[in-house]
């Protein structure tokens, strides 16, 4: 029986505690009796026959007739699924999106349904590379429909493949990948990593443009959702909902599948990663010891190969399909059954090792804007009820922050750290003075639909991500990061955790208390 | 200066004539040996011969130890399982890589099963269209279940004689099986080998392809994977045919593909003969994935119009014309296309 997550109350006698650093990792004394860890739930036990499991939840849906019913000869059938951005790291194969995809191309085929399109649903992100493609979908789908131009990742640029189906009473025009929209039947694969993914953010968000997107990728529908988390009190939920109902009045008939995984994230010789420091074993700690030593004489770009290289044995532990709102609700519930770790009060200083990866640089490099939308965007949001860290309070991350960017993946992220971060770091003014500049650039619109960058507006979006913490926290320090780039963020640099908590202490006093996320693998503080 | 012979001049012995003389002289002395050799033992008496029997006494025949009743008990043990390891790690996967050059497919269908514990042995069952095919199965199945396969081969072909059937149980592990009835013994000592864990490889078309084109499959795996409990894989092989089929003297090196099908078990109350149908239904589609591609595969399955592995009902030239037709129609076809042997007239 998997135990459940929990809170570590620091004392004299517990081990230093590991702290990730980009590509890799420090132990670190946290100090005694005012500080906390919380430690995830273990791996929840995996479903034994996934295939079944698969067919199972295609042939008993939940609020909607079986898949097999809604199929018919000479129909339009349209199968989207997540992009590169899920899971994290990527799981070792078979992927979960092929084995649903072959399951519901199994069904397609007994109903004699001929037409059928995959898409890649990757909204505003980088277009997948043909390993990845193959990776997600498998060799035999890749090989199958690739050729043919029937799989294919969606452009949220191509006017003439976008369809408008509406907007909502609050104004917010839903336009979505025209193939998809004009379909008899839209089934999305979904892989629900966090609570935060899934729902009508599957195909409101993933399969639409720009023009869509923009009503709820903002500073303001951000700074109001507390959190991204918790789908009731996230105004960037809200919003998806809405357009969901223009999309189930004027949209395709959308069948969703949703897959839930468990936390078993880190391969063999990695396992220390997921472990309790206490319960190291002499193996462990010489796995530590190993690799630290290992990376600290490799160069970052081999560092950084070897941990992209990294496959999770990540496990199904849920799979539901049907209504898009009923599957949703039951996803989340197996999200939170494995996530969720009771914490009680909030914290003055909240400090986090910020990891080598991120949803948005799978094979890349985790750039200076996505280490603070991995802090503050992510990290700061794990949380359901209440922040872990009270208003006013401290966030201390270690990454070394180097300001290294990707120049094909991230190229418009390049401008922003130059053009935008070096005149303000405030959201608002962001997208007041800048956003529309670099949403429309053509030479971005270019690469975002010719080669493998993300599109222009992609950076405002990192750094609205994490604008409800840049308002709720006092400060926010990085330790180990390279000082003029932790400036140019906004943030302030220091060379030791200790030497971070005593900036701290200008703002949160000497005796303020301090709380750990123990992460990856992923939780969800539900902080009372 | 000449010398005098017969009362005639000769030429005087040059550096040739004397290397001549010496070869002759040898080879003289070497025959001659021979003989004696040979006399001597035309002259040998028991013991160095066998013992003559006496009129009056029956001997018993000695035990058929050849065909079915071959032991390759050793095989399976610790040196010859050693020896096995570099055979297949070295010679055996050099030689399928230069003269097959496999692609291999769908080993992904099999990560479930070889991630669970304890893994659990599997019978897989190719079609079969040359001797390559073992080594090109063996070389293609995943670990763990790789060191630990035995090969169902024909006794009255690989165990005829005990140099052939010694070379088949080391460097193949495999195991004597009568093609024309499953006895008692076999399928028995098959049972014991796979509750002991091995897995096993059995070609259910019962022997190679004679024209190229499949036959039907008969009931052996079905029946070992309904006794034993053990999942069957289908395997479809493709290409081995042209590079060594039967009645070839030399192989033509070439490309072959390998595709590993989804493990299937015997459903409840489900009889041999529809399980090894079942089974037959499953190569077929793997063989039109690997001939096209996957979703045309699924959709032809649906619709029951898979081209048979057995071909096409004609006989005589239009059958294996029609071969020819079925694999260039395909991509895999199209990169083994040779060149044209008549003009293109438009």
């Amino acid at each position: 029986m998997p135990r459940p997550g929990f809170v570590l109350d620091v004392d004299r006698s517990t081990p230093p505690t590991l702290f990730w650093r980009g590509e890799g990792f420090s132990l670190e004394k946290l100090p005694a009796d005012r500080s906390r860890v919380i430690y995830p739930a273990e791996p929840l036990p995996a479903i034994d026959d996934v295939d079944g499991a698969i067919r199972h939840a295609l042939l008993h849906p939940v609020d909607s007739d079986p898949l097999p019913a809604l199929l018919f000869p000479g129909m339009k059938l349209t199968i989207a699924f997540d992009d590169v951005s899920l899971p994290l790291p990527k799981m070792r194969k078979p992927d979960i999106r092929q084995r649903v995809i072959e399951a519901v191309l199994d069904l397609a085929a007994e109903a004699g349904v001929d037409d059928v399109h995959i898409i890649a649903a990757l909204a505003l992100h980088r277009r997948m590379h043909e390993f990845e493609l193959r990776h997600a979908v498998g060799d035999r789908v890749y090989d199958a429909f690739a050729p043919r131009g029937l799989l294919y990742q969606h452009d949220a640029e191509d006017p003439a493949g976008l369809a408008f189906l509406g907007a909502t009473p609050q104004g917010e025009e839903v336009e979505i990948n025209k193939r998809a929209a004009e379909s008899d039947l839209l089934v999305y694969v979904n892989i629900n990593l966090v609570a935060m993914d899934g729902g009508w953010k599957s195909t409101a968000t993933g399969l639409a443009s720009y023009r869509s997107l923009r009503h709820h990728h903002n500073p303001a529908t951000m700074q109001a959702s507390r959190s991204f988390m918790d789908q009731h009190r996230s105004e960037l939920h809200k919003s998806n909902w809405r357009m969901g109902k223009v999309m189930r009045d004027h949209g395709p008939k959308v069948f969703q599948i949703e897959t839930t995984l468990n936390t078993d994230t880190f391969p063999k010789g990695f396992e220390f990663l997921s472990r309790r420091e206490w319960e190291w074993t002499m193996r462990d700690r010489a796995s530590y010891l190993g690799v630290k030593k290992s990376l600290d004489r490799t160069p970052a770009k081999l560092a950084r190969k070897i941990f992209h290289s990294i496959e999770a044995p990540h496990q199904m532990t849920s799979v539901q399909a049907g209504e898009v709102e009923a599957v949703h609700r039951i996803t989340t519930e197996h999200v939170f059954a494995q996530q969720l770790v009771e914490v009680r009060g909030q914290t003055d200083i909240l400090t986090m090792g910020i990891p080598y990866i991120s949803p948005y640089n799978v094979h890349s490099i985790l750039n200076p804007i996505l280490v603070m939308c991995m802090g503050l965007g992510y990290y700061f949001n794990m949380y359901r009820g209440m922040p872990l860290v009270r208003e006013g309070g401290v966030v201390i991350m270690t990454h070394p922050c180097p300001p290294d960017f990707h120049p094909v993946h991230h190229p418009s992220y390049i401008d922003f750290y130059e053009q935008v971060l070096s005149e303000t770091t405030d959201p608002v003014r962001m997208s007041t003075e800048f956003e529309e500049r670099f949403a429309t650039d053509d030479w971005y619109r270019h690469l975002y639909r010719t080669s493998y960058a993300y599109h222009g507006v992609h950076p405002f979006y990192m750094w609205y991500w994490g604008s409800h913490g840049l308002q709720h926290v006092a400060r926010t320090i990085i330790v180990g990061g390279d000082p003029k780039t932790v400036r140019r963020l906004g943030f302030t640099p220091a060379s030791t955790l200790d030497d971070a908590l005593e900036i701290a202490s200008d703002v949160v006093g000497r005796s303020a208390t301090i709380t750990h996320l123990h992460t990856p693998p992923l939780m969800v503080a539900d902080v009372s | 200066m000449a010398r005098i012979r017969n009362g005639r001049p000769t030429p005087l012995a040059t550096g040739g004539n004397v290397a001549r003389a010496v070869r002759t002289r040898t080879a003289g002395e070497a025959r001659a040996a021979v003989a004696r050799g040979r006399a001597r033992l035309v002259r040998a008496q028991f013991p160095l011969r066998a013992p003559t029997v006496p009129r009056t006494v029956e001997v018993p025949e000695d035990p058929d130890e050849l065909g079915a009743n071959f032991d390759t008990e050793w095989a399976r043990r610790g040196p010859a399982k050693a020896v096995r390891r570099l055979i297949t790690a070295g010679p055996l996967a050099a030689l399928i890589t230069v003269v097959a050059d496999p692609t291999v497919i769908g080993r992904d269908r099999l990560d479930d099963l070889r991630r669970a514990e304890p893994v659990a042995p599997l019978i897989f069952a190719p079609n079969h269209h040359s001797h390559l095919d073992i080594g090109l199965v063996i070389r293609s199945i995943p670990e763990p279940w790789r060191s630990t396969v035995t090969v169902a081969a024909a006794a009255d072909y690989f165990f005829d004689t005990k140099l052939k059937g010694t070379v088949a149980a080391l460097a193949l592990n495999a195991l004597p099986i009568d093609r024309h009835e499953v006895g008692r013994t076999s399928s028995d000592r098959i049972r014991e080998l796979i509750d002991d864990g091995w897995s096993l490889v059995i070609f259910p078309e019962g022997g190679r392809s004679p024209d190229g084109w499949g036959q039907g499959f008969k009931g052996g795996a079905a029946y070992l994977a309904a006794k034993t409990g053990v999942a069957v894989v289908p395997v479809f092989l493709d290409g081995t045919g042209a590079i060594f089929g039967k009645g070839m003297k030399r192989p033509k090196p070439g490309t072959t593909t390998v595709v590993f099908g989804t493990p299937m078990r015997p459903a409840e109350g489900e009889s041999t003969r529809r399980f090894a149908a079942r089974i037959e239904a499953a190569v077929t589609v793997l063989g039109d994935e690997a001939l096209t591609d996957y979703w045309t595969a699924r959709r032809r399955a649906a619709s029951g119009t898979n081209p048979k592995l057995s071909g096409p009902d004609y006989t005589g030239w239009r059958r294996q014309w029609a071969l020819g037709e079925h694999r260039r129609s395909a991509p895999a076809g199209v990169r083994r296309r040779q060149r044209r042997r008549w003009p293109d007239l438009g």
